[in-house]
């Protein structure tokens, strides 16, 4: 039992942060450090670079471009991307509708769908959730009736995350109305540009807009999107849900904001002194550091299990990870509340621009309301809750 | 500058989690022989012996080597490490063992180990390992809670001898241990970092009384006094002036020790509760079908396997070079351990319902233990300030 990196894995490590340092455009970063939005076209130009480096879809299998990298060597990219920071691959895209390609696509899908995801020449979105179906997922409605050689699709995806951006969404789908909740259900794939879809931006508390609604009206798809056979659309989606689980605790994420945290106390005064110096904020700053550090070494035990006992089955030790890696983020952002006190109130950028502390913080609120949703989504820390009842406890 | 790793450390090897084969059968080893010897009956009658603890079952842990795991292999013992006590000790802690593992192998031995002389080390540690005699550390005062610079005890130099004076508090074994470690100011006031002292006092030096008494987690301890107890030159461990240092490293490992039998108790506690669950029945269903309690019980386990990790860290930090960098991770498990131990322990008195409020129910005791480990050496309120105090972990 031991639990530092051997001399390769630390020179691996400072390889990728070397990488970053050279290659992330400079004004990314900063927009990502202090909360401000991203636009499309940058992250697409970072991670055609990142792609260009063969790193874009990293944890595939090397005959898709994948790295064959160890999970060690995955822990340490992710660490050192959201540390730096720079924007994580596409998601949609790279951890959950490409495995599922490469795994249960034939060759035709794998040959056109895996190159142009690596490349982001296709910006992937996720049709899953419903109006009526948000934890309770396999209840969803929408529709897809074969008609010759093709799908006819109605319904509302909803929670749609940057469908704005999207050319392609995946569709959990009910083929079979007449089959049990989960068996009747197909995993098809939808050009964003095909007639009869809409979507509809959904304003978030921050006053963001990363998520949508997407309305399907008799939408037209070639028979041929649907990946893997009709009806076993639940068993890709479990898969795709479960294929992501370490990075889910985002503690490079969280390491990163406690450094602007502390960067930010020491600037900002209270009572005549450096909020820093306030002892019982920095008791509570210290409670979230040893969380913190604790969930990674949670974060690492699942590691090292998964790089010795593969990928298998889910580690219900994940639920933890998304449990607490969830609340320390919230708490993180809780804090920059904290400091910047009055002056998180600003709702634009703040009017006294020659103050270099003060000169972004109009971001710390929206950040503060934006990451209430860390618990909410990926499976509300409830349904992990169930997951732990169940898995682990047997109860 | 280099950069180092995340554990704050260049020189550690390897990321590996799992057992060793040996680490494996170690734990199957201490395992079975609680297994056999240590259910909650037996446990009781232990209790009821002298000075609180069994002499039989101490021989069995001395005849199965674990009195001297953590000893050099030129001393008599088995050279084991750090992982290896933590696997002792969560092992103790799923038993509830009163034994005085702790103030004997962990403190005394540590003491011995990394302070002793070749002739101390000689003339304690073969009786340390063939179970025949046992250790207490006297080093609570009235005034210096968890600070342990905090000395008033004297030790005063007379020709090649000291002389003590002062009293010690809630002195773990303080009843049975034929050897005491002393903590004793040879120059200074009382919270001077510098000028303390660390002896070998025998239990039954001229001028030590004692008063003894059991503990509200089963154990039996003693307040000590010392009137004149006179010991030789070879009484001190380490350097008469400055001992502190070994003081923090030993103290350190207990910590340590400590934090792996808490997780012991909090893994049982949680095994017990979730077996509760199952089977009491209420409204003519077993109550953990009710969402409720089974989240509560999920957050438990959250905060055991948060704990587990910090366990794990503070075990590993023992092999840090840097004395602050290995104080602060034992800091902050000691502080984890705290809240999830002081999270287990109560979920598990509530989710029982009135029988966890009884004597008679094992889980009551589980979380008596938890909650005076949280109060030795330091609570959680207390590393929380030395974590933060120190800059904190990120």
């Amino acid at each position: 039992m031991d639990l530092a990196f051997t001399k390769e894995e630390q020179a691996f490590r400072e390889e990728v942060r070397q990488f970053f340092r050279d290659n992330v455009p400079p004004e990314t970063r900063r927009k990502l450090v202090e909360g401000r939005h991203v636009s499309k076209e940058e992250m697409v130009v970072w991670w055609r670079i990142l792609n260009k480096k063969g790193w874009g879809v990293s944890h595939w299998p090397k005959e898709y471009g994948g790295t064959g990298w160890s999970s060690v060597q995955h822990y340490i990219f992710n660490e050192e991307l959201q540390m730096y920071p720079a924007p994580a691959p596409l998601a949609f895209g790279v951890s959950m509708v490409g495995p599922v390609i490469y795994t249960f696509g034939n060759e035709a899908q794998k040959k056109y769908y895996l190159p142009r995801i690596a490349n982001v020449d296709d910006w992937w979105c996720q049709g899953f959730s419903e109006p009526g179906s948000g934890s309770d997922l396999a209840s969803l409605k929408t529709k897809a009736e074969r008609k010759g050689d093709k799908w006819i699709i109605n319904g509302q995806k909803t929670w749609t995350t940057l469908a704005q951006y999207a050319d392609m969404i995946f569709c959990l789908c009910r083929t079979d109305p007449a089959a049990k909740k989960q068996t009747g259900i197909s995993f098809i794939l939808v050009d964003m540009k095909s007639k009869g879809i809409t979507v509809r931006p959904i304003q978030t508390i921050d006053g963001g807009h990363e998520v949508n609604e997407v309305f399907f009206d008799d939408v037209e798809v070639p028979y041929e999107n649907l990946v893997g056979e009709e009806n076993k659309g639940w068993d890709y989606a479990k898969f795709l849900l479960g294929n992501e689980r370490t990075g889910i605790a985002r503690v490079g994420v969280s390491k990163e904001r406690i450094r602007r945290i502390k960067e930010l106390a020491s600037k900002v005064e209270s009572g005549g002194r450096p909020v820093i110096e306030d002892p019982a904020f920095r008791e509570k700053l210290a409670a979230c550091e040893i969380e913190l550090k604790a969930l990674e070494l949670t974060q690492l035990r699942v590691v090292a299990d998964e790089g010795k006992h593969g990928k298998g089955k889910p580690n219900p030790a994940s639920s933890v990870l998304k449990i607490k890696g969830s609340e320390i983020q919230q708490t993180t952002t809780e804090l920059l509340m904290e400091v910047i006190g009055p002056f998180a109130a600003p709702y634009d950028e703040h009017p006294d621009s020659s103050n270099e502390a003060m000169d972004w913080t109009a971001q710390i609120a929206p950040s503060y309301f934006n990451n209430r949703k860390v618990s909410i989504y990926g499976g509300s820390n409830e349904i992990q809750r169930n997951i732990i009842t169940k898995a682990v406890l047997g109860l | 500058m280099t950069e180092k790793n995340w554990t704050g450390y260049e020189d550690i090897e390897h990321m590996d989690f799992d057992l060793s084969e040996e680490q494996r059968l170690l734990k199957e080893s201490v395992d079975g022989l609680l297994t056999d010897a240590y259910d909650f009956e037996q446990r009781k009658k232990y209790m009821k012996e002298k000075g609180g603890w069994s002499r039989a079952i101490w021989g069995r842990l001395a005849e199965q080597g674990l009195l001297g795991l953590p000893f050099a292999e030129a001393d008599g013992g088995f050279g084991a490490g750090a992982v290896e006590t933590m696997i002792v000790m969560e092992a103790l802690g799923k038993a509830l063992v009163v034994e005085p593992y702790l103030a004997t192998i962990v403190i005394g031995g540590g003491f011995l180990r990394h302070g002793g002389s070749a002739a101390q080390k000689a003339a304690h540690i073969p009786s340390i390992i063939d179970g025949s005699k046992t250790f207490a550390f006297a080093q609570l005062e009235k005034n210096s809670r968890y600070d342990l610079h905090d000395v008033t005890t004297s030790a005063k130099k007379k020709g090649a001898a000291y002389v003590i004076d002062g009293e010690k508090f809630v002195v773990t074994n303080g009843e049975n241990a034929d050897t005491l470690v002393v903590t004793a100011r040879t120059q200074g006031g009382q919270r001077d970092k510098t000028g303390i002292g660390v002896f070998l006092v025998p239990a039954d030096a001229k001028g030590i009384s004692k008063k003894t008494y059991p503990t509200q987690d089963g154990l039996h301890a003693a307040d000590i006094s010392f009137t004149g107890v006179e010991v030789g030159a070879d009484a001190v461990i380490g350097d008469p002036e400055n001992g502190l240092p070994l003081i923090e490293r030993v103290v350190d490992e207990a910590r340590t020790a400590l934090c792996a039998e808490a997780v012991g108790a909090m893994d049982e506690s949680l095994k017990t509760t979730v077996e509760y669950l199952k089977t009491r029945k209420q409204f003519g269903v077993p109550i953990g079908s009710f969402q409720t309690l089974q989240h509560r019980a999920a957050d438990m386990f959250v905060a055991l396997e948060q704990a587990r990790s910090m366990s794990m860290f503070a075990t590993m930090a023992a092999d840090f070079d840097d004395a602050a960098e290995r104080a602060k991770a034992v800091a902050a498990a000691k502080c984890q351990i705290g809240k999830s131990g002081k999270f287990i322990g109560q979920q598990s008195i509530q989710l029982h319902g009135g029988i966890g409020m009884t004597m008679e129910a094992k889980i009551g005791h589980y979380f008596k233990r938890l909650t005076m480990i949280e109060n030795t050496f330091g609570d959680s309120e207390y590393h929380l300030r030395r974590v933060s105090e120190s800059g904190g972990l990120v």
